[in-house]
């Protein structure tokens, strides 16, 4: 028995070439929403596994530090690294903002990490190009996503930094490509207030005559200094000594000082679960539309081009055809539609995604899910057309 | 295979009521038709006669409410049976052929007719051997690969001719065949009919309004109101 369905799509590839390009494309643009969502989830975690922390310590009842603002003394992390299990703790600071680069500024999250070697935590970890800081002044690591290079000079707040060094996907969970700089240039960053303000301050401090005693000799000079540094920092970043179990080094911490303290399980919750709930919902939505809009288009095609061949089905049923092999042909047809739709989907996908500004990771499991839902909807919209086939009467090739 | 058409067609009381109660249609009521294997008769009468109506109850796309109906060997309808399977009837024991071609555009000459043994289960090379001793009957093998759209309207005529001859059915019904033909054409698409009527044993009726080729017919049933009335015609051999 010959294909009829297969000779049709011959005899008019044209239309049926055309609509599953368009199809595709719609197809393309499914499978790369529900890329973007896999690079927000992958962007999480390797913000995670490349802070190289097995603990988080943050403020107590905050979310901190990616979620929510956190704020913890600078010193804290000295009791830490003396909590039994603790193998290192370093500061860290997270900071989104403008970074300017000659005339033009990109936006970035700033890092402040204690300069030290590639395995502290905090650290940026592979670098592609240059050195790791050094100096605990005026040097950065930043990620290429920046469009940053080596020997750049950079401006955060007032001060400048040379980009000694790239690393790659560094990127904040809200894809924002990360630039590491000294810690203590980065808690003046937080902190720093314009010279007016701090003239200002001065002048309210010096008026204030609990501030101002002339019987105590160098107190003013102190409670200025003190009102211009920040000691603050958003969070302590800690790896527990092997073979120790992040969860009772956790429950330790959290006993000793009123401190929220997470496990990378927890970290990944709060990235996944909460961050980035709103925007995979958001593309949730687009994916249902998508579905929508593309089952809307397979069954009218199919739809339309069943109705083209009314006569031809009136004849073949009169001919003895019977009503399985009609359905199967326009099924058979809906489902080629699917598959054509698919691969120019899936190619155009890979095609495009590295040009995304965020990161689009295409994973085979959703491709596969792509496909079955593809295969579903094409069953489903081809059931209108063969009704459609299957209410011909085999008369009307007779005619009244 | 010779008695398998014995028959031909016999139609015998015949009747057809469209509805039931008060709005019911009596489409035919009691038509009288016979049509040896090999002979092509003449079906004709005016609009609204039933002549249609009679062309989809011997073509086993509606069923009779009464009579008795036999095609080639077999009784297949008799008063108030209840016919198991019209669209296998259809299949083996019917061709038809329609005023257009009604050809299938997206398969080639030979495809069109082979179609129908392989509807029937015979194996796509079979098929179309047979299709094409058809279409070599016919004079048109040398389009057998051709597309619909890439014949001549002849030609898709005579493919469609083909197409209702490949199964070797007891009977073919061809409803206005000539409809759209110049007198010429429609004597040549009768001749074809008669001349493989007889090659292929088969009963044929013609169902047409075409003045043209009314003479030609040697035997012919008028329909009216429901009730045939056979004449005879001219013939077309002297
Ligand atoms: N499906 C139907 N339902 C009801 N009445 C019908 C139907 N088909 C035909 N008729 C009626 O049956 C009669 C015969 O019609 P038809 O067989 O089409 O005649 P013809 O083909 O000779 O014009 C007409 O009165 C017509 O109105
Ligand atoms: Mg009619």
């Amino acid at each position: 028995m010959i294909s009829l369905a297969g000779r049709d799509i011959r005899h008019a590839w044209g239309k049926f070439v055309f609509t599953g390009v368009g199809l595709g494309l719609l197809i393309g643009v499914t499978l790369t929403m529900a890329g973007v969502y896999r690079g927000m989830v992958d962007d999480a975690k390797v913000l995670l596994d490349n802070s190289r922390a097995d603990l988080w310590v943050v403020q107590q009842d905050t979310l901190g530090p990616y979620a929510e603002p956190s704020s913890l003394p600078d010193d804290l992390y000295r009791g830490i690294l003396g909590m039994p299990g603790v193998a290192r703790a370093a500061n860290v600071t997270y900071l989104t903002m403008q970074v300017g680069h000659g005339d033009r500024d990109v936006r970035a999250m700033v890092v402040g990490v204690v300069p030290g070697g590639p395995g502290e935590p905090g650290q940026p970890g592979y670098l592609i190009a240059g050195r790791h800081i050094t100096r605990s002044h005026y040097e950065a690591v930043a990620d290429a996503a920046s469009g940053l290079a080596l020997g750049d000079r950079i401006r955060i707040r007032r001060n400048h930094y040379l980009v000694v060094g790239l690393t790659r996907r560094m990127v904040s969970s809200g894809g924002d490509p990360m630039v590491f700089i000294p810690l203590k240039d980065a808690q003046e960053a937080q902190f720093l207030k314009d010279n007016d303000a701090i003239v200002q301050q001065r002048r309210r401090t010096a008026a204030n005559p609990a501030f101002n005693r002339p019987s105590v000799p160098g107190l003013l000079e102190a409670v200025i200094a003190s009102q211009n540094t920040n000691s603050s920092v958003n969070a302590v970043l800690v790896q527990v000594r092997p073979g120790e179990s992040p969860e009772e080094v956790a429950a330790a911490i959290r006993r000793w000082k009123r401190l929220e303290v997470y496990t990378r399980a927890q970290m990944e919750e709060i990235l996944i679960g909460k961050l980035i709930a709103t925007s995979a919902r958001q593309i949730g939505m687009f994916l249902v539309i998508l579905a929508i809009v593309s089952a809307a288009i397979v069954a009218f095609i199919i739809y339309t081009l069943t109705l083209g061949k009314i006569r031809e089905i009136a004849v073949l049923k009169l001919l003895g055809t019977r009503n399985r092999t009609i359905a199967g042909m326009i099924l058979q047809q809906a489902l080629a539609l699917g598959v054509l739709g698919f691969v120019v989907g899936k190619i155009a996908a890979t095609f495009w995604a590295p040009a995304f500004p965020k990161y689009v990771l295409l994973v085979p499991g959703d491709a596969a899910r792509g496909f079955v839902a593809v295969v579903v909807i094409c069953v489903l919209s081809s059931i209108l057309a063969i009704r459609a086939a299957l209410r011909v009467d085999p008369a009307e090739a007779i005619g009244g | 295979m010779a008695d398998t058409r014995a028959t031909g067609i016999r139609i015998e009381g015949l009747r057809k009521r469209y509805g039931a109660g008060e709005t019911a249609v009596d489409a035919l009521r009691g038509v009288d038709l016979q049509v040896a294997p090999g002979e092509v008769v003449g079906l004709i009468g005016p609009s609204g006669s039933g002549k249609s109506t009679l062309l989809k109850c011997l073509g086993a796309v509606i069923e009779p409410s009464g009579g008795r109906m036999t095609l080639g060997d077999e009784v297949i309808y008799d008063d108030g049976w209840k016919i198991r399977d019209l669209r296998a009837l259809r299949r083996d024991k019917i061709g038809f052929v329609f005023q257009a071609p009604y050809l299938i555009p997206f398969l080639d000459a030979t495809d069109n007719v082979a179609l129908l043994p392989m509807l029937a289960g015979v194996p796509d090379r079979e098929a179309r051997e047979r299709a094409h001793e058809v279409l070599a009957a016919l004079d048109v093998d040398h389009r057998a690969r051709a597309m619909p759209a890439q014949l001549s309207g002849g030609e898709q005529q005579r493919v469609s001719i083909a197409r209702a001859l490949v199964n070797r059915p007891p009977v073919i019904l061809a409803d206005e065949p000539t409809a759209p033909l110049d007198s010429e054409r429609a004597l040549a698409v009768i001749r074809i009919l008669e001349k493989m009527a007889g090659q292929y044993q088969t009963a044929i009726v013609v169902v047409t309004h075409d003045e043209k080729i009314i003479p030609t017919f040697e035997r012919i049933y008028h329909i009216r109101d429901g009730r045939t009335h056979e004449e005879a015609g001219e013939g077309l051999r002297p």
